[in-house]
């Protein structure tokens, strides 16, 4: 356990980083003129945490063997990812700006052939866990000792295949597999609650035979704690259920369906700029 | 009567199981895709993905990017019917997966058609980068398997669950590269799958009647062998091609295709399925819908009747 100083500026550190994350997030979706500013603020917290805290990467060496595995399978929030990417010296911030654009590598949803440190193109929501699962089985049959873990949208567990996967990873005891429920509580266009309700969302993966760690997602303590955690699960699978606010930190974005999947125009941009920096 | 192109399958995985990377996947099929003997042997590079297909392509890409050949096994139509599975976990991904589709078309026989792939080629073809292998006959299937441990980027073998003729010989198998099994100038019988056999002894009858049949076996039928679909159309008088699939979007289109853009001009017939299959023996459904030697060797002398 570190000392509580030492603890007190990681979580501090984190949180400055989130913030960063969620400025650059904005000033892509606005540059972009589209995207999905929505999912990618809920989001802002656990990336943060999981790229300047845990995963162990390369940036100057993307495909090194030993590498910890990230999938974002909830796609669409890549901008979140990208602006994680590019603060941890993967490419050049002045390539955050080309998201979206004609031949940029920074495409609409991930892109592995495109972007080097991408671990699987993702976007058609569903996929991403059956994906994480076979590099975690691959995983195990070599006996790396990386780790993958996979964020998902609480919309898109909505889907089948999700249920497949939760059903497989258990039985094979893949307890080098962290996933991370993203439960903003907003689907594109209403609340999860009212157009397929999930809950009892961590009911569900416990009887499915994951260890669920819930959480509040936006405590960076909890979040800290929480991946730690499930590092230590052995024998099972271990699912973070992070409750989170969708638009996070923009105060009209949130949990506002009409932020899903739209870019905020100049004028909103600033607003929302502002308004993350803390200068109202 | 040869062995059915899965039972061959079921021996080469296991010859080139041999490779630590060869991981096989299957859901709830390991018998029908007689993948039972490699599960045997290899107990720990084989994972039963239970009825769950959607999640097994996805399975077999998270294991082909951390560098394992996966080879997903199941009914035709259950892995091609999972084509978003396929088209982005997969191909998109350039994933070194191998999906392995048995029980393709009305050679199916008695399960009807709700186990009959009959439009798995015309969808997986419309993926850019998956090469499409369908052997002709065990012999083949093995050389396949062999060449696809090897092949770099996503792959769909497609295999008969009846038994089918032995027309070809191991040795002279190259991926994308049309294997010509008889030589005639009055047409070229263009087949694929268990209708390779069928169009060599539909040749035998032809020649019957005096009609020398040029027979081709595309094994690959993606990419297409152009060059040699090119040189049947200008020194053959027409072209016929045959298929247990439908006639929208599989070899007929592809051999259209190729004609097509490459100013390519010889009369051209395409015989496969233009309804859905039923229940029956496969040598009936063959002959009632037009597939066995005897049937085709018709159409062809008819449609060479029109031409004169």
């Amino acid at each position: 356990m570190a000392a509580m100083g030492e603890r007190d500026d990681l979580i501090q550190r984190l949180t400055g980083i989130a913030r960063e994350l969620r400025i650059a997030d904005i000033e892509m979706i606005s540059e972009a003129g589209s995207g999905h500013p929505g999912g990618t603020l809920s989001a802002a917290d656990m990336i943060a945490a999981l790229f300047f805290h845990r995963l162990n990467l390369r940036p100057e060496q993307p495909d090194w063997p030993e590498r910890d595995r990230f999938i974002l399978s909830k796609g669409h929030c890549i901008p979140i990812v990208y602006a994680a990417m590019a603060k941890r010296g993967f490419f050049d911030d002045g390539m955050l700006k080309t998201l979206r654009k004609l031949g940029s590598p920074l495409q609409g949803h991930p892109d592995r052939n495109r972007l080097p440190g991408i671990e699987a193109s993702t976007g058609s929501l569903g996929q991403g866990l059956s994906v994480a699962v076979g590099m975690a089985l691959a995983g195990k049959l070599d006996g790396a000792s990386w780790r993958v873990f996979c964020m998902l949208g609480d919309g898109e567990v909505q889907a089948g295949q999700v249920w497949e996967a939760a059903m497989f990873a258990p039985r094979h005891g893949l307890d080098n597999l962290t996933a991370i429920l993203d439960h903003n509580q907003v689907q594109q266009t209403g609340k999860v609650a009212d157009i397929l309700d999930i809950a009892p969302i961590a009911d569900k993966w416990r009887a499915f035979g994951w260890r669920v760690v819930d959480i509040d997602g936006h405590d960076m303590g909890q979040i800290v704690d929480a991946i730690d955690e499930a590092d230590g699960v052995t024998g099972q699978p271990a699912m973070i259920v992070s409750r989170t606010t969708k638009g996070k930190g923009v105060s009209w974005m949130e949990l506002d369906p009409a932020w899903h999947g739209k870019a905020p125009d100049a004028e909103q941009t600033e607003r929302a700029l502002s308004e993350l920096r803390g200068e109202r | 009567m040869g062995a059915a192109t899965r039972d061959a399958f079921g021996e080469a995985i296991l010859d080139v199981g041999a490779d630590e990377r060869v991981i096989v996947l299957t859901g709830d099929l390991r018998d029908s895709t007689r993948t039972e003997d490699f599960a045997e042997k290899h107990p720990d590079r084989f994972f039963d993905c239970g009825i769950a297909e959607s999640n097994m392509i996805g399975i077999a890409s998270g294991l082909a990017l951390s560098g394992k050949v996966p080879w997903a096994c199941s009914f035709s139509c259950f892995v091609s019917g999972r084509f978003e599975q396929v088209r982005l976990s997969v191909a998109y991904q350039e994933a070194n997966v191998r999906i392995v589709g048995t029980h393709v078309g009305i050679g199916v026989g008695e399960d009807g058609y709700s186990q009959m792939a009959l439009e798995d080629v015309a969808a997986l073809r419309a993926l850019p980068n998956i090469t499409i292998v369908q052997p002709a006959d065990a012999a083949e299937t093995k050389a396949a398997v062999g060449a696809l441990l090897e092949h770099e980027g996503p792959a769909f073998l497609r295999l008969t669950r009846q038994g089918v003729e032995d027309v070809t010989a191991e040795d002279g198998f190259e991926i994308g590269r049309i294997r010509q099994l008889r030589d005639g100038r009055d047409v070229a019988i263009l087949a694929t799958g268990a209708t390779v056999g069928e169009a060599q002894k539909a040749a035998g009858r032809l020649a019957e009647s005096a009609i020398e049949a040029r027979v081709l076996d595309v094994h690959t039928l993606k990419p297409l062998d152009e060059e040699a679909v090119l040189r049947a159309a200008g020194e053959c008088a027409a072209l016929v091609t045959v298929e247990d699939h439908s006639v929208n979007g599989g070899l007929g289109s592809a051999v259209a295709e190729a004609l097509a853009t490459n100013d390519g001009a010889a009369p051209l017939r395409i015989i496969g399925m233009t309804t859905f299959g039923e229940s029956g023996t496969p040598g009936e459904l063959y002959e009632k819908y037009g597939l066995a030697a005897e049937p085709l060797a018709q159409s062809i002398h008819q449609f060479l009747q029109t031409l004169d």
